[in-house]
């Protein structure tokens, strides 16, 4: 039976392209994907290409993968790079530190998103629009421009520390610009709203009757979140943790911007290969692991879960 | 002073500007079916949500069994409701929806099973228990809905609009199985509805609310043929309503020149109401001395009965006629002239 009812979706999607093609839409129905193909599998085959060829001196600053000589077609490639990268503490412990940074600012941003998403779709028609524009409004802003202002706010002579030493909670300026934890403030800042509006498209659809049912059927506050609230909420929180965790554990400004030197991370080290050392191969190759290592768990992760979601239509 | 069942004592609520709840007194006694009704807004649903434990009242006690209750959470409550939507959790299938309020309780795990299955078979269930809720009927929720909270073996529980999600023919069938389960546990109901029929039928004792207030409360019968108001007269049916005047020790319907005899107003009340089934009307050929005559101006035959709107001396009323004497009754048509009568036994006189 269900053999049968897929066979006849397959057959029912295929005449549907047949019609789309037809009546000539197949731009419209292959835009995404050719868009798909140009601007992220070509450029991630560069990186893979680069990420194989042998590095040496010159413009580009690596050796052509393919060459064709008088001595016939030569292919110059290498894994020494990977080799290399794996084999040096030094990269495996900036990819970590960009791990924990991203899963140290996914849970605060959950943390703090959370109730913040529930208030705006709990809201008041009239008050969550303005609720949901102020969420928005920072985005009008440049992000380099925001994580500036954090760096003019936390340092000795900023806003922050006078006021403490100004109120007489400290006699001297604290340092708290260039460590890990002014990272994970501006990564926090930053990511904050990528976490509520995944949130707060959930949140808005949860019928508040649950809650009371819930409360009318003997659950405490407490059970009724856990029992009722969270785990209808679970494929917001999910999407709203992709939407941070994946960007962060790439992400070279801010650390480059509030960071000091107590932890290295991961994309500030790639920064640094292309453009510091102009070792492309190997950046590449770092560049490529970071992707595998990361998709791999996500794709698994994303399967069960579609299956669990499709148990559970 | 022997106490009610479930009793409310000056029972206020305001939301801002708006008195939703105004001084309201009820008391409710055990096992009986009690209706609030009214139109939406009247605060019925308000009142039913104080009760539960959603809201608390700005002034008054709620007591159950003589306890006071007022400040209790709902969580605590030994009481439950069935929403108008159900509000089934979505991400639990049928049984785990209904265990969900047993799990809150330290009941053993044979317990739960015990009971989840009994309330299966009561409300032949059987056979859905792995069905995620939003694959079943909206009679099958409504009755997962309404195991879910009887499981817990409340001693009231609250239906907030129970049938107005399903459709006509599950409604009457729904109504007499409510009626039947109430009978069968003995379980207090309050029943929230804007449904007049609906409230006639499950009821035994019902009250009309109207912006805030309760207006009347009494058992079908009383509310149906003694309203305190033209408005309870006009909400539950339909009324024919005529002024009094009292001159000369006689009592007059104004409208109709009608004297009534054999009926005391010492209490000098203004008006009075017929039911619609309790006039009678006839066609007549010709112009008779009989002063009790009028014009039929719409004619709507409904299978049982036909109501027929009679025009006499500019007024309108209406005089609905079983459809058992349908020879007489299919020879009256628009424009005809009619004679009316009624008993007048089956005039209710009332001040407003």
């Amino acid at each position: 039976m269900i053999k049968l009812n897929s066979n006849l979706m397959i057959h029912q999607y295929f005449c549907l392209m047949i019609r789309y093609l037809k009546k000539q839409n197949f731009w419209f129905v292959f835009t995404p994907y050719f868009w798909l193909v140009l601007f992220f599998f070509i450029p991630l085959a560069l990186i893979f290409k680069i990420s194989i060829s042998v590095s040496e001196w010159g413009m580009p600053p690596y050796r052509d993968l393919f060459s064709l000589s008088e001595e016939g077609f030569k292919i110059d490639s290498t894994l020494s790079n990977y080799l290399f990268i794996f084999s040096d503490p030094f990269y495996i412990r900036s990819y970590l530190n960009s791990l924990s940074l991203a899963f140290t600012s996914t849970i605060l941003c959950l943390v703090i998103g959370y109730p913040i998403a529930f208030y705006v779709a709990k809201s008041h028609a009239n008050i969550r629009i303005i609720l949901l524009v102020l969420l928005i409004i920072p985005f009008w802003t440049s992000f380099l421009l925001r994580v500036y202002a954090w760096k003019v706010l936390l340092q000795g002579s900023g806003i922050i520390n006078s006021i403490l030493i100004h109120l007489g909670f400290i006699t001297e300026p604290i340092s708290m610009l260039h460590n890990h934890y002014a990272v994970i403030l501006g990564v926090v800042y930053t990511y904050l709203p990528f976490m509520i509006l995944p949130l707060y498209g959930y949140l808005v659809k949860f019928d508040l009757n649950l809650i009371d049912a819930a409360n009318d059927l003997g659950a405490k506050p407490v059970n009724t979140f856990l029992k009722v609230i969270l785990p209808l909420s679970l494929p917001g929180i999910i999407a709203g943790s992709m939407l941070v965790f994946i960007p962060v554990v790439g992400e070279f400004v801010i650390p480059e911007m509030l960071g000091g030197s107590d932890k290295l991370y991961f994309g500030k080290i790639i920064w640094d290969e292309f453009f510091v050392n102009r070792d492309w191969p190997v950046a590449s190759a770092l560049a490529m692991s970071g992707i595998v290592i990361l998709v791999f768990p996500i794709v698994i992760f994303q399967l069960m879960y579609a299956k669990y979601n499709f148990k559970n239509e | 002073m022997s106490n009610s069942f479930l009793e409310i004592i000056d029972v206020t609520k305001r939301f801002g500007d708006i008195l939703a709840l105004d001084r309201v007194n009820l008391k409710i006694e055990k096992s009986e079916i009690f209706s609030l009704l009214g139109s939406s807004g009247c605060g019925k649903s308000t009142l039913l949500r104080i009760i539960a434990g959603f809201e608390k009242p700005d002034q008054g006690k709620i007591l159950l069994e003589g306890n006071d209750i007022t400040n209790l959470p709902p969580y605590i409550r030994p009481l439950n409701i069935m929403f108008q939507n159900y509000a089934l959790f979505p991400h639990l299938n049928v049984t785990n929806n209904i265990k969900f309020g047993l799990k809150e309780e330290s009941f053993s795990k044979q317990e739960i099973n015990n009971r989840v299955n009994e309330i299966l078979n009561l409300l032949e269930l059987n056979g859905l228990e792995e069905r995620k809720v939003n694959e079943i009927s909206g009679g099958q929720q409504q009755r997962v809905a309404l195991a879910r909270c009887l499981v817990k073996k409340p001693k009231l529980l609250l239906l907030d609009e129970p049938l107005a999600a399903l459709d006509k023919q599950l409604r009457i069938q729904t109504q007499f199985e409510l009626v039947n389960l109430q009978n069968k546990l003995g379980i207090t109901f309050i029943i929230v509805t804007h449904d007049q029929e609906e409230a006639i039928s499950l009821s035994d004792r019902m009250a009309i609310m109207q912006n805030g207030e309760i207006l009347q409360v009494g058992n079908p019968v009383e509310i149906y043929e003694k309203p305190k108001n033209t408005y309870i007269a006009n909400f539950i049916g339909t009324a024919n309503i005529f002024h009094i005047l009292n001159k000369d020790n006689q009592i007059i319907i104004e409208e109709l020149n009608y004297e009534i005899k054999n009926i005391n107003n010492n209490k000098n009340f203004n008006k009075c109401l017929i039911r619609p089934e309790k006039i009678n009307i006839k066609k007549i050929e010709n112009q008779s001395d009989n002063s009790n005559v009028g014009i039929v101006k719409e004619v709507a035959y409904l299978g049982s009965y036909t109501k027929y709107l009679i025009e006499v001396n500019g007024i309108q009323f209406y005089s609905f006629m079983q459809n058992s004497l349908v020879s007489d009754n299919l020879q009256i048509k628009w424009d005809d002239k009619v004679e009316f009568k009624f008993n007048d036994s089956s005039i209710f006189l009332f001040n407003d």
